[in-house]
C-alpha cells in the first residue's frame, strides 16, 4: 500500500497519574476516510489533540508523509496541511460564510490599496462560492450572518473551511453530535465530497451505524491503546462494539 | 422539506422576514428621519435656518468623534467608560504644554501667541497622552483579561485624577489665539473647522472599520475572539489597538474641545463614556460584539441633539429629551435583543 499521510505510532500521554494514551498507533493513507472510535476516556480526545498540533506527546513518533514532525500548534499543524474542526467549530456567527471561510487569512487588494489593508471582498466571495460548489453546498446568500444557519449549514461552512486551507486532512471531532436525522446526511455526504476532492478526512463519532456508512476504515482506541484497525466494508457493529469494549476484534489485514 | 435546499447556505428570506431585517436593521435611521421631518414641519424658520443646523453640527462634533472610537470597541463586545476621562487628561496635557512653551504664567487667563509650531506640539501630546490611556486598557483587557467594564472604569478615575494633579484642579484657561480662531471657530468654505475634523475622522475611521483587514479583525475578535486566535489573527495586538483608537479618538477630541470653549473643561465630561455608548447603541452596535456601523453610530450621535434642540425650539421643557433618550435607548436594546433571537432561529 501506498505511505500513510499521516502515521502516528507508540503515542503516549500522561496526565498526572492518568495514562491517556499508552502506545496508541494511528494511520491515515491519501485519499480516504478514517473513523477513531473509542468509549468515553479511550483516550480519543487526546489523540485527536495531539494530531491537531494542540497537544504534544510525552513519546511516540508522528510523521507526515513519512517525514518525522512535531507541531507546534494548531498553526503549525494547518501549515502542514492537517486542520481540525472541533465541535464549537469555531466560526464568528455574525460575519457571513466567506468572511469566515477566509478568516485569518483575508485576500488583500492589489496595488498601494492593498498595502493599507483594503479587503478584496470579490474575490473573497468569488473563491468562497467556488469552494461551497466543489462540495455540492448551494449558496443563495452570502450577506446573511452564519449565526442565521442551521447546525448543519453551520457544520459544512467549518468543514468546508478546513478542507479549504488543510489540502491533505481534515480531523471532525463529532461533526454529527448536535444534527437532526437529515442534516447528519448531508454532512456525510459533505465528508465524502471532501474525500473525493482529495482531502483525506478523520471521523471522531460515537454513532457506529453511521461509522460503518461512511468510513474507509475503522480504528479503535480503548484504554489508551489502538485495539483494531478494521475495513469498514468488512466489518459490522457488532465487531466495533466488542472491539471499544473488549479490545478483541476479528482481524482483518489493511 | 426538501433535502437539496438543505445545505444551502443561505435560507430564502420571506417576506415578513424581510420586512423585520428592515425594520431591526433601520429603524433608528427613520426615527432620525421623521424627528428632523416633524420639528421642519412646526418650526420651519428656527429649525432649518442655516445657523440653527451648524449649531447642531458643532454640538454633535466632539461627541461623534469619542463615539466612533466607541464604535470600535463595542463591536469588540468591549466597552471603554474611560473615553469622557481621556479627553480631560489629553486637554490638561496639552493645554499645559502649549502654556508651558508660550513662556507665560499659568495662571493666564484668556488668549496666547502661541505659533503654529507650539500647538502642532500641543496637539501631538493630546493624540499622544490619548492613544497611550488606551493602549493602557487595551493592554489589561488583551492581557490580564480583566473584564473591559473594570478597567476602564479604572482608567476612569485614573485619567481624571491625574488631570486634576497635573493642573491642582483649576481648569487651564488659556489656550493659543490660533487654534481658538481658526479651529474652535474657524470656518473653510463657511464649514465650521470643527464639523470638518469631525467629519473627517468618522470618515477614515468608517473607511478602516468597513473596507480593511483591521476592520474584518475587529468584527472577528468581537464575534468570536477563540476562534479569532485559533484562525491566527493576532487578537491580543488587535484588543490594544483598538483601545488605542477609542484613546487616540478622546485625544483628537480633546483638542477639539480645547479650540472649541478656550479652555480645558475638567468637570465637563463626566457624562460623555455614557453618551457615546448609548449613541453606538443607538445606532445598531450590538452590546454582544460582532456587529455595527460607524454610519449607525452618527445617527445614534445626532438623534439627542436633534431631540432636544427641537424640544427647545418647541418650548417644551428640555429635561422632557432626557426622558426621552432613556426610553429610546432601552427600546434599541430590545430590538437588537429581538434581532438576534430571530437569527437563532434559522
Amino acid at each position: 500500500m501506498s505511505q500513510p499521510l499521516l502515521e502516528a505510532a507508540g503515542i503516549r500521554r500522561t496526565f498526572g497519574h492518568v495514562q491517556a494514551l499508552k502506545g496508541a498507533d494511528f494511520k491515515v493513507y491519501p485519499g480516504e476516510i478514517v473513523a477513531l472510535i473509542g468509549d468515553n476516556g479511550a483516550g480519543k480526545s487526546t489523540l485527536v489533540k495531539i494530531l491537531s498540533g494542540a497537544d504534544r506527546p510525552d513519546g511516540g513518533s508522528l510523521k507526515v508523509e513519512g517525514e518525522e514532525m512535531r507541531f507546534s500548534s494548531p498553526l503549525d499543524a494547518q501549515m502542514h496541511g492537517i486542520a481540525t474542526v472541533y465541535q464549537d467549530l469555531a466560526l464568528a456567527p455574525d460575519l457571513s460564510p466567506a468572511e469566515n471561510l477566509f478568516l485569518g487569512r483575508e485576500i488583500i487588494r492589489p496595488g498601494a490599496l492593498g498595502r493599507l489593508g483594503f479587503l478584496d471582498r470579490k474575490a473573497m466571495q468569488a473563491q468562497a462560492v467556488q469552494q461551497f460548489a466543489k462540495l455540492g453546498m448551494q449558496l443563495k446568500s452570502q450577506r446573511v450572518a452564519i449565526a442565521s444557519l442551521s447546525g448543519g449549514q453551520r457544520q459544512s461552512v467549518a468543514i468546508a473551511r478546513a478542507a479549504m486551507w488543510a489540502r491533505k486532512l481534515v480531523i471532525l471531532d463529532e461533526p454529527t453530535a448536535a444534527l437532526g436525522v437529515v442534516q447528519t446526511q448531508r454532512v456525510l455526504d459533505l465528508c465524502k465530497r471532501v474525500r473525493d476532492a482529495g482531502t483525506s478526512v478523520v471521523l471522531i463519532s460515537h454513532n457506529m451505524p453511521q461509522v460503518l456508512e461512511v468510513a474507509d476504515r475503522v480504528q479503535v482506541l480503548r484504554l489508551g491503546q489502538t485495539v483494531a484497525d478494521l475495513q469498514a466494508g468488512q466489518s459490522s457493529v457488532d465487531d466495533l462494539v466488542r472491539a471499544m469494549t473488549s479490545g478483541q476484534a476479528k482481524e482483518t489485514s489493511p | 422539506m426538501s433535502t437539496s435546499n438543505e445545505t444551502a447556505i443561505a435560507p430564502v428570506e420571506t417576506t415578513e422576514e424581510r420586512m423585520l431585517r428592515l425594520i431591526t436593521g433601520g429603524w433608528i435611521f427613520f426615527l432620525l428621519i421623521a424627528l428632523v421631518a416633524i420639528f421642519l414641519i412646526l418650526r420651519p424658520a428656527q429649525f432649518g435656518s442655516a445657523y440653527n443646523v451648524q449649531q447642531l453640527a458643532i454640538n454633535a462634533a466632539i461627541l461623534l468623534v469619542l463615539a466612533t472610537g466607541q464604535t470600535y470597541v463595542i463591536i469588540t463586545s468591549g466597552i471603554d467608560l474611560s473615553v469622557g476621562s481621556v479627553l480631560v487628561f489629553a486637554s490638561v496635557v496639552s493645554a499645559k504644554i502649549m502654556l508651558l512653551l508660550s513662556g507665560v504664567d499659568g495662571t493666564t487667563y484668556g488668549t496666547t501667541a502661541a505659533g503654529w509650531d507650539i500647538i502642532a506640539i500641543g496637539i501631538a501630546a493630546a493624540l499622544v497622552s490619548g492613544a497611550a490611556w488606551g493602549a493602557l486598557n487595551g493592554f489589561l483587557i488583551a492581557v490580564t483579561r480583566i473584564q473591559p467594564l473594570i478597567v476602564t472604569l479604572g482608567t476612569m478615575g485614573m485619567a481624571l485624577g491625574g488631570a486634576q494633579i497635573l493642573s491642582g484642579g483649576v481648569d487651564v484657561r488659556a489656550m493659543p489665539e490660533l487654534l481658538v480662531t481658526q479651529v474652535g471657530s474657524g470656518r473653510l468654505l463657511g464649514i465650521p473647522m470643527l464639523v470638518i475634523l469631525a467629519a473627517i475622522t468618522v470618515v477614515i475611521a468608517g473607511i478602516v472599520l468597513h473596507l480593511t483587514r483591521f476592520g474584518l479583525h475587529v468584527f472577528a475578535v468581537g464575534s468570536n475572539a477563540e476562534a479569532s486566535r485559533r484562525s491566527g489573527i493576532p487578537t491580543t495586538a488587535r484588543l490594544i489597538q483598538v483601545y488605542a483608537i477609542s484613546g487616540f479618538m478622546a485625544g483628537i477630541a480633546a483638542v477639539m474641545a480645547n479650540a472649541r470653549f478656550s479652555t480645558t473643561t475638567i468637570n465637563g465630561h463626566a457624562m460623555d463614556n455614557l453618551a457615546t455608548i448609548s449613541a453606538v447603541v443607538l445606532g445598531g452596535t450590538s452590546l454582544f460584539g460582532g456587529a455595527g456601523t460607524v454610519f449607525g453610530t452618527v445617527v445614534g450621535v445626532f438623534i439627542p441633539i436633534i431631540l432636544l434642540n427641537g424640544f427647545v425650539i418647541l418650548g417644551i421643557p428640555p429635561f422632557w429629551q432626557t426622558v426621552a433618550m432613556g426610553a429610546v435607548l432601552i427600546l434599541a436594546v430590545w430590538i437588537d435583543q429581538l434581532k438576534r433571537r430571530l437569527r437563532k432561529r434559522g
